[in-house]
């Protein structure tokens, strides 16, 4: 199982497509036997042109130009599901993905307008929302519990706890942000966040191929991090929690990095007996591909939800390394219209008809992108009064009582 | 065809905007400069233009905070030239603004003759839009504002300008060159850049950086006061069930002799 203590990936920095088969990680592409698995796999496998096989092979074949002329991988979410599932074991979505991604994106005749919305406003506002920094730690008032914000007090702190973007602005990802605060608080945990300073962690930038977006906010956060002192950086945002462990570290970040729920499940012991609200939830928990599939944290969410009282838990059909992408990976989030004027199906609405299936009234998740994506989709498929989209935090702290 | 693009910095209102001390004018500390959204529909109008008919893109803006920001963007984007206007004294007034722009334009080499000037064709800062038509005037060019797309072809000398009304009417206008197009929308919208284009842009291009001319002209409307709106009045949530409420609307309506 990864954890904070993983090495880092090689950054594109390290592995370009011209120094690819130099690379140990680059010449270990040259060994795919071209079974296919990763179409088969792949959610979006009937509609990228571009398999992961298919691209290896262009590569050998030094036909490589004619697979950025597509815009077909513009669909690839990066769910890694190609990656866990490769024969050969080749690191496809975290090396040779990102790298043909960069270079489709720079060939774009036109960025979708949504995606280039969401990059410029990331660019300028640290946020895709496009909301103002100034009101990056707004939610905190209606914490319930002090929230210490650390450009307003810098002392050292244990944990500092990187909130990042739909977490801070979106009204759904600020329960989530309340309810962190609540559990962290009841824990005991020494925890500052960074406010106003804290900019957009930039996973999804790198993956949709702004490689350029990426490292500007890497250098950003990494000025804001250098000026404080803590322990360990704590995140919410299952993306973030990707590019700190497998971007940030490679350009400098020395702490250990940890997600919120494995966070919560490893200080399990001190938490379960405070959860003493009963609930009364049957729940069925979607795992989220960067901490599933990616980081190989399966059974952490479940721990949680195990825990609390009154909670009945079943399983999709799909779950731990099989699960469904939501679709919001490596840049989905903000291709919904791109792929609907194409005719693709909405990953999301698929996942949520599989969830409904289990006759569970609650959708645990753990990543903040999913809570709007299965909200929305609950809703446009009529089942937004069978079903409600929780992340496993949310569900802590509502057991909490207090 | 080579064409001149007007870009100017506007207040960014997604930003808290706090009235200065002084009672007329924003306070500079919780503001943060933006490119005038209408002047990045000028630009992308100029580089189709260009795709199109070939010539070069000149990017001008007065030196103000972020402006090398943009015009290093618009670089990237695959403007031919940026130009910054150095040493402007505080905030110009609109007819100060075109004064300055109709002495430099002549005067930097290379500028003039253009055979289009784009601008937007107002700016959140500008609702009257008149930088474009005072500028016209002062540089003798004919003016058409409003403009939603510009057709033309090389060496022809003049442009066709569509322009959008109300009820869904389009009209088509010919103007012959050079003149001066006050833009509201491209024909396709702005154009992203990638950011490592950009960062090697900074690296690798240059801003050409010209003296401002004193303006001949002073503004003869000033600002008397700014204020936040203030609050009119406020809603009131009525709780309880239907009967409840319906008695709590009837008591607020008799309280008010409404009924």
């Amino acid at each position: 199982m990864a954890h904070a203590t993983t090495a880092p990936s090689e950054t594109p920095a390290q592995v370009t497509l011209e120094n690819l088969f130099e690379t140990p990680r680059g010449r270990d592409l040259l060994t795919c036997i071209q079974c296919g698995l990763c179409a088969g796999t792949c959610p979006y496998g009937e509609v990228i042109e571009w398999a992961p096989r298919r691209i290896i092979s262009m590569l050998r074949e030094g036909q490589i130009e004619e697979v950025f002329a597509s815009d077909s991988l513009l669909a690839c979410v990066t769910c890694y599901a190609c990656m866990a599932k490769c024969s050969r074991g080749l690191r496809l979505t975290e090396v040779l993905l990102p790298l043909v991604k960069e270079q489709i994106f720079v060939r774009l005749p036109e960025v979708p307008a949504e995606l280039q919305k969401a990059l410029s406003n990331t660019l300028r506002y640290g946020n895709p929302q496009g909301e103002s920094a100034r009101k990056r730690a707004a939610w905190a008032a209606s914490a319930g519990v002090p929230i210490r914000v650390l450009p307003q007090d810098p002392r050292p702190v244990d944990v500092l706890w990187f909130v990042e973007c739909y977490t801070s602005f979106h009204p759904r990802g600020q329960d989530n942000c309340r309810a962190t605060a609540k559990v962290l608080h009841a824990l005991g945990v020494d925890f500052a966040i960074l406010g106003h300073e804290e900019k957009c962690a930039g996973e999804c930038a790198r993956l949709a191929g702004e490689t350029g977006l990426f490292e500007t906010l890497t250098d950003q956060n990494m000025k804001v991090l250098g000026k404080y002192q803590f322990n360990r950086l704590v995140t919410s945002g299952a993306h973030a929690y990707d590019a700190f462990l497998h971007g940030y570290q490679a350009a400098g970040l020395k702490v250990p990095v940890e997600h919120t729920t494995p966070f919560f499940a490893a200080r399990l012991d001190a938490l379960k007996p405070l959860l003493t609200k009963k609930l009364g939830y049957t729940v069925t928990y979607h795992d989220a591909c960067v901490l599933g599939r990616h980081n190989g944290f399966f059974e952490e969410p479940r721990r949680l939800l195990g825990a609390i009282p009154g909670v009945k838990l079943v399983e999709m059909t799909h779950n731990r390394v099989n699960s469904i992408c939501c679709g919001g990976g490596g840049g989905g989030m903000w291709l919904d219209t791109f792929y609907k004027a194409k005719g693709y199906e909405r990953l999301a609405d698929r996942r949520v008809k599989e969830a409904v299936a289990t006759g569970a009234d609650v959708l645990a998740v753990s990543c903040p992108y999913e809570v709007s994506r299965f909200e929305d989709s609950l809703k446009v498929l009529g089942f937004d009064k069978k079903m409600v989209v929780r992340d496993v935090v949310e569900l802590l702290a509502e057991a909490l009582g207090s | 065809m080579n064409i001149l693009v007007l870009m100017k910095m506007v207040p960014d209102i997604v930003e808290e905007l706090e009235v200065g001390p002084d009672g007329k004018s924003l306070d500079p500390e919780f503001q943060r400069p933006i490119v005038s959204e209408r002047d990045e529909h000028a630009l992308e109008q100029a580089l189709l233009l260009k795709e199109r008919c070939g010539g070069t893109v000149t990017a001008l803006a007065l030196d103000t905070q972020d402006a090398d920001d943009v015009l290093f963007t618009a670089l990237a984007k695959g403007c031919d030239r940026a130009v910054k206007v150095a040493g402007i004294d505080g905030p110009l007034a609109t007819t100060e603004v075109a004064s300055l722009l109709a002495k430099v334009i002549p005067a930097v080499p290379g500028l003039a003759p253009s055979d289009l000037i784009l601008t937007g064709c107002w700016a959140i800062d500008d609702l009257d839009g008149m930088v474009g038509p005072l500028l016209a005037e002062r540089l003798g060019m004919p003016y058409l504002g409003i403009v939603t797309g510009v057709g033309a072809k090389a060496g022809e000398g003049r442009v066709t300008v569509a322009k959008e009304y109300s009820g869904g009417v389009r009209g088509e206008f010919g103007v012959t060159l050079p003149a001066v197009l006050g833009i509201q929308a491209s024909e396709k919208p702005p154009r992203y850049v990638p950011v490592a284009k950009v960062r090697a842009t900074m690296k690798s291009g240059k801003i050409d950086s010209v003296p401002a001319a004193a303006p001949d002209e002073a503004s003869q409307i000033s600002i008397l006061q700014m204020k936040k709106p203030e609050a009119a009045g406020r809603a009131e949530m009525l709780e309880g069930g239907p009967e409840e409420v319906a008695a709590k609307v009837l008591d607020l309506l008799s309280a008010r002799g409404l009924v």
